[in-house]
């Protein structure tokens, strides 16, 4: 399917809250579109989609500091030729106390028709969409879900693994209880058939055994064995310190990624992390600009990802 | 709505009801009959004079009046949420001839000049409004109060509920001091050092939703160093709105060695599961779908799911739990279903998760939720009765039963009607529980509260 003829479609839900909403097949041909539109946008012939959304006015509030994902929105949003206005939370009337829903009414009543929103509160997302008339883009709730972010892994991970991602094995390391991209990435990945192995520290994966699809190691070593891609996820410094200096070494002693560890797994199996990184503690700063590193690439997809999900909605 | 209320003022009601079923846990009977009412008090239908008036009871149940021990009518300090008047309305509505106010008000209730000032508010009110004060000073958890002025002063118990006293050296001198009294420490059983900053009861929906979940031991360990308390100075404990199986176990060991402990249950953490959270709205004894994977497999449902009003404190257990709740119930260890009808308004739901005010109102629709439970097979209807009547009544003091000569004090319901529960059809200030749009089964017709009428929907007492 050509992505003029992709494009054509476009889902009939108004808001993307979390990838649990999309279907394998649904998820399939928004990765296709991204991936025709990466190819397009790189050779400067976007065409008929450089107009896609003229006439379309997006917000982006973001509530939480972000560089990739604000960036990667507003650029793709341009691409496609939408307006954007830029929320600034800090200088706006959010500092002075309005509650959430109000300042999402008060966008709505300007003209915004999508609100990519980042929040700290798990579930915001949620709470805009059902009280207000605006079509919402989760850019990252709280600990619960950042779905282009998985799409943008999964579009990475397909492109590297050779198509598909049917029996393959990805091993994601760190911190899962408090990532919202995780858990996006679990929904994802388990839906294109994927086998996923956790591995961190007890008090990061307690709980996960009980999703379909994913399974708990105890050790890197059997986190990685059989791996055919390595994810490892950010070390919150400021969680991390809860536990104390001694976790955070402990934390690099036993679950933190080098090359030589990196060989557990398959061959040539290559290394994602959703950034910003901290060398020297989750990985190695060789192992983040070495040749596994897919850590660029995921930045770029991200821009191509998220015009797909922008022209998907735009109807 | 459209039902009329009266107050504890009004003139002393005289009726028949005909053929009504009388369920009466003060003496174990359940039977179709005429149940008379004179001045205000039961009486034998034969010795009522001829005019009077006659109710068709037909299909409908008369039981005690309710006795809610956990009640938050919000004033002093948030009317905005909910008044003594509108909340005893609320309880009228929902069959409580009694509500027992906690003292978490601005200013708390520490004071016999507050306690008084909120009894006297209550006079002419739908329902008896008694106090509970505070058990140390400005809620403070440092200081104990004048347990025994408050308890001249009209206090039927002292609780600190939003948190439990924080040491075990003022929960034992509190004990020891209330002791002889006779009056009960209710406690809210949660250790903060393990509760602060959850959201919901650890799980795998906390777990899916990424939101920090709420030990089982958070309960467990109050609800033990509670009890070895009690156990030592022989001081009245009990402990309120217990939400899991090991709580419930502890209470029922305690019991079992003859400590002087009760507890109560909200009929929230009898119907709903942490599952509600995520958008699921089936009860907890509705069988689980064959198809679902858990909470994990489907998407959540973008209306529901995060629902402010599902925040409650202690959080919604998880379906085992409410079970085991039930089986407590049902087997007498928990002594009363209690409300923590917790009134707030829009602006504390209709917000973040995180930042919603836990609780929900729950006077008006816990016979209902009690109902939905005896009609899955849960609960005796009997059972469910003395636990909303006879038996919380007696943990204050009050009498209960519909007894010839007896104070008339009961509730009349349909237990097949069904309503749906809606703001407009609830008599709270406040509308935040998370079953608005739900039908749920049972409805109260007529509330009599110390021989006057209180609440009437359509049979014809008040006009």
């Amino acid at each position: 399917m050509s992505a003029v003829a992709l494009a054509a479609e476009t889902w009939t839900r108004r808001h993307l809250l979390d990838v649990d909403q999309l279907s394998r097949s649904e998820l399939e041909a928004t990765l296709d579109l991204a991936g025709d539109l990466r190819e397009r946008r790189a050779t400067g012939e976007l065409g008929e989609m450089a107009r896609r959304l003229v006439g379309h006015t997006i917000g982006l509030a973001f509530y939480e500091a972000s560089t990739r994902t604000r960036v990667s929105f507003e650029l793709a949003a341009r691409e496609l030729g939408a307006t954007v206005v830029d929320l600034s939370v800090a200088g706006s009337s959010v500092a002075k106390g309005e509650s959430l829903v109000d300042t999402m009414l008060t966008l709505e009543r300007t003209g915004v028709r999508t609100v990519v929103l980042r929040h700290a509160a798990a579930g915001a997302p949620y709470l805009v969409a059902r009280n207000t008339g605006l079509r919402v883009l989760n850019a990252g709730d709280g600990a619960h879900a950042h779905p282009t972010q998985a799409l943008l892994d999964a579009l990475t991970l397909r492109d590297a693994l050779g198509g598909a991602l049917d029996g393959k094995t990805i091993a994601i390391i760190g911190d899962l209880a408090h990532s919202r991209v995780a858990r996006s990435d679990l929904h994802a990945l388990t839906r294109l058939g994927a086998r996923v192995v956790l591995g961190g520290p007890p008090a990061w994966v307690a709980g996960f055994q009980h999703w379909p699809g994913v399974s708990v190691a105890a050790s890197l070593r059997d986190a990685l064995r059989n791996a055919d891609a390595v994810m490892t996820l950010r070390v919150q410094l400021e969680r991390a310190a809860g536990g104390g200096y001694g976790f955070l070494r402990e934390y690099t002693r036993r679950w933190g990624l080098d090359e030589e560890r990196m060989n557990w797994a398959r061959a040539r199996a290559p290394l994602l992390h959703p950034g910003p990184t901290n060398e020297g503690i989750e990985l190695t700063a060789d192992l983040a600009a070495g040749e596994r590193s897919l850590i660029g690439r995921q930045v770029t997809n991200g821009v191509a990802v998220r015009m797909a999900v922008l022209s998907l909605l735009a109807a | 709505m459209t039902a009329r209320f009266g107050s504890l003022t009004d003139a002393r009601a005289t009726f028949v009801l005909a053929g009504v079923r009388v369920v009466d846990p003060a003496d174990g009977s359940d039977a179709a009959r005429d149940l008379a009412v004179l001045d205000g008090r039961i009486a034998e239908p034969g010795d009522l004079p001829d005019d009077v008036r006659h109710l068709d009871g037909r299909g409908l149940v008369v039981a005690p009046g309710f006795c809610d021990l956990h009640t938050h009518l919000r004033e002093p300090g948030m009317e905005g949420a909910e008044t003594v008047a509108t909340g005893a309305r609320a309880a009228a509505h929902g069959g409580f001839t009694t509500v027992c106010a906690m003292p978490n008000t601005d200013p708390p209730l520490d004071e016999v000049a507050r306690v008084a000032w909120v009894t006297w508010l209550g006079r002419d009110a739908s329902a008896r409004v008694r106090v509970i004060a505070a058990a140390t000073r400005a809620r403070a958890g440092e200081a104990l109060v004048d347990f025994g002025e408050l308890a001249a002063g009209g206090a039927v118990a002292f609780s600190d509920d939003g948190v439990a006293l924080p040491t075990a050296r003022l929960a034992l001198s509190a004990l020891q001091a209330i002791g002889p009294l006779g009056l009960p420490l209710i406690e809210h059983p949660e250790d903060p050092t393990l509760a602060s900053g959850t959201l919901m009861r650890t799980g795998p929906v906390a777990t899916r939703l990424g939101l920090a979940g709420w030990p089982p031991s958070a309960e467990l360990l109050v609800v033990e160093r509670d009890i070895a308390l009690a156990e030592e100075t022989g001081g009245r404990l009990h402990l309120t709105h217990i939400s899991t199986a090991a709580a419930l176990d502890a209470v029922r060991r305690a019991k079992d060695r003859g400590v002087r402990v009760s507890c109560d249950v909200t009929p929230h953490h009898l119907a709903m599961s942490d599952a509600w959270v995520a958008g699921d709205r089936t009860f907890n004894w509705d069988a689980p779908s064959p198809t679902a994977s858990g909470p994990f497999g489907e998407a959540l449902d973008p209306l529901r799911a995060f629902d402010g009003t599902c925040r409650v404190n202690p959080p919604l257990s998880t379906r085992e739990d409410g079970l085991a709740l039930l089986g407590g119930v049902a087997d007498g260890t928990i002594d009363a279903i209690a409300t923590d009808h917790a009134p707030h308004p829009p602006e504390r739901t209709l917000v973040e998760f995180a930042d919603a005010a836990p609780g929900t109102i729950g006077l008006e629709t816990a016979l209902s939720l009690g109902l939905a439970a005896v009609d899955a097979g849960c609960l005796s209807l009997a059972t469910l009765l003395a636990a909303l009547s006879t038996r919380p009544a007696a943990l204050i003091g009050e009498e209960r039963g519909l007894r010839t000569g007896a104070e008339a004090d009961l509730v009349v319901f349909d237990p097949a009607g069904r309503w749906r529960v809606e703001g407009d059809t609830l008599a709270s200030l406040s509308t935040n529980t998370p079953l608005l749009a739900i039908m749920v089964p049972g409805v109260v017709r007529l509330t009599v509260a110390g021989g006057r009428v209180t609440f009437d929907e359509g049979m014809g007492l008040l006009v």
